[in-house]
């Protein structure tokens, strides 16, 4: 459960990356953080574990105040998978990276060993296990990334960009992973500028433009507003697109996948044969 | 990483950002002269002084500050070895003489940090270029050097980038003792250092696909001059290593405890 409530962060620079945000995302909910770049959504999630305090109003994470704790202490409960995997990457074979974490929480050598092999198998990485990470692929090398973040199972997980540099198996592989975890109770919150793969996961969008959210609801709704998707500099999905531009055909416009576009395409064709 | 502040260029004109680099680069070695010469304090204060009216002029305190602030570390770090080593190897006596030694040591390497930070805080990577180009070092060690120090911030934005992405693994920087907090930062230092070589990789391919070096003989559009400031900052250097190779040669330096001995 994370609140926040009139957060205002301004960066030592003057930049004023937030402004009044207010928000309540409830456990086991999936959300998915959307904006043109500087919008602020990197900002936004790195309050939800303390990396960044705000300069006005208060966040709070299942009722502790982010202020007065330490990232340590919230990232144990708040997993943040960065971007870029090269930033996380240092120990020389996967296993240590993944223990690593673990090590810092203080987990007993044997609950180590045992998570370890869990989230190696988890992200298929199993046989990399002695592999130094510098070795892997780019895939590879997030995938480690993440899977040292899942080893000490957070109850909420973020993601910053996780489908950057991935291949389309990757990326389906991911959206099921994410499923998984929705469906074991965990909040899972994305930042992303992937419109597509967001239209896939029907999550609930935050849409964020200079600092303010300018849209907050399900995918379906926000993704198929084309006013507010202009504002925030993102283009609806294809999918969409088309739907829009049939619109003479009294075809419904909130259509985001392909299945359910499929059904109201069939409809119609049955109805104007017959 | 607040020392690197120190490092960052930022374009306003005072002064002595207008001073040719050259010349202010000579003056930077020749307090680094004055400073390696000395290893008493009084003459390492007035180093230290005489410096505070440049940064004043060139209107860049609050950065040098937060230099400063980032060199603190290290300085303590300095002093203590420098004083326990000295102390406990004379055998526990003579405190306020090895107390004042380690102070010197540690003012020594303070005033070399002021003077390249005021350095670098006035001076542009691409006036710092056309400088190594004019005193005629080939072009591809100009090239190097100018976009080492052009990197500077961006490594140091990466630091801190790193610096979070671990920390939201739970590494807490300040836990431990002495030795684990500075094993707390191999975590920092091997992504930076890997990617730091990644991208100097990728930078050489990005050059060498635009056609770096394909001509022999460059020229360029500005062309340094000096001017009357820099005869003035040329005289200053000139009097601030006469004094200090006379003071050294000729003169016996008091201590402070003998001057404060003196009054007291």
């Amino acid at each position: 459960m994370i609140e926040a409530r009139d957060v205002c962060f301004t960066y030592p620079n003057g930049i004023e990356a937030l402004k009044d945000i207010s928000l309540t995302i409830k456990n086991g909910e999936f959300v998915a953080i959307m904006g043109e770049n500087g919008a602020g959504k990197t900002t936004l999630v790195k309050h939800f574990n303390g990396l960044l305090k705000p300069t006005k109003g208060t966040v709070l994470v299942y009722g502790v105040n982010t202020k007065k704790t330490s990232v340590a202490t919230l990232a144990r409960k708040v997993g943040f998978v960065f971007q870029n995997p090269d930033h996380q990457l240092f120990s020389e074979a996967v296993e240590e990276e993944i223990a690593f974490a673990l090590k810092n929480f203080g987990f007993k050598e044997k609950v180590i060993e045992k998570r370890v092999t869990w989230a190696l198998n988890l992200l298929g990485l199993t046989h990399y296990r002695k592999t130094s990470p510098f070795m892997l692929s780019g895939g590879e090398r997030k995938r480690v990334a993440l899977a040292s973040i899942l080893a000490w199972n957070p109850k909420i997980l973020m993601l910053d960009e996780p489908t950057i540099g991935q291949d389309y198996s990757q990326k389906e592989k991911l959206l099921q992973f994410i499923l998984q975890m929705k469906a074991q109770g965990k909040t899972v919150i994305i930042v992303t500028h992937d419109v597509e793969f967001v239209a896939e996961c029907d999550p609930r969008v935050l849409l964020m433009r200079a600092g303010r959210i300018v849209a907050d609801g399900e995918a379906r709704k926000v993704l198929t507003n084309p006013e507010i998707l202009t504002q925030a500099s993102i283009v609806p999905p294809q999918i969409t697109q088309i739907f829009l531009q049939l619109s003479d055909l009294q075809l419904p416009k909130e259509i985001i996948d392909v299945y359910k576009a499929r059904e109201k395409l069939l409809s119609v064709l049955e109805a104007k044969s017959t | 990483m607040s020392v690197f502040d120190g490092l960052k260029f930022r374009r306003v004109y005072s002064p002595i950002h207008n001073l040719d680099p050259r010349i202010k680069f000579i003056y930077v070695c020749a307090v680094f002269v004055a400073a390696i010469i000395f290893w008493e304090l009084l003459p390492l204060i007035i180093l230290f002084l005489i410096q505070i009216p440049l940064i004043a002029l060139a209107g860049v305190q609050r950065q040098w500050l937060r230099s400063m602030r980032g060199a603190a570390f290290l300085a303590a770090l300095i002093f203590l070895t420098n004083f326990i080593f000295s102390f406990v190897g004379a055998g526990y006596q003579d405190l306020a003489r090895f107390l004042e030694y380690a102070v010197a040591t540690t003012l020594r390497f303070v005033v070399l940090i002021e003077s390249f930070s005021v350095f670098f805080l006035t001076t542009s990577p691409d006036h710092l270029g056309l400088a190594l180009e004019q005193t005629r070092i080939p072009y591809e060690f100009c090239f190097a050097f100018t976009t080492a120090v052009r990197f500077v911030p961006v490594l140091a934005e990466e630091a801190q980038t790193i610096m979070d992405a671990q920390k939201a693994r739970g590494l807490e920087l300040e836990r431990g003792n002495f030795l684990k907090r500075i094993r707390n930062y191999i975590p920092i230092l091997i992504p930076l250092i890997v990617s730091a070589i990644r991208r100097s990789l990728e930078l050489a391919e990005a050059m060498e696909s635009r056609a770096w070096g394909a001509t022999g003989k460059r020229t360029n559009l500005y062309i340094l001059k000096i001017h009357r400031g820099d005869f003035v900052l040329i005289a200053i250097t000139v009097l601030v290593l006469a004094v200090a190779i006379y003071t050294r040669l000729f003169l016996r330096i008091p201590s402070l405890n003998e001057l404060l001995g003196s009054f007291l």
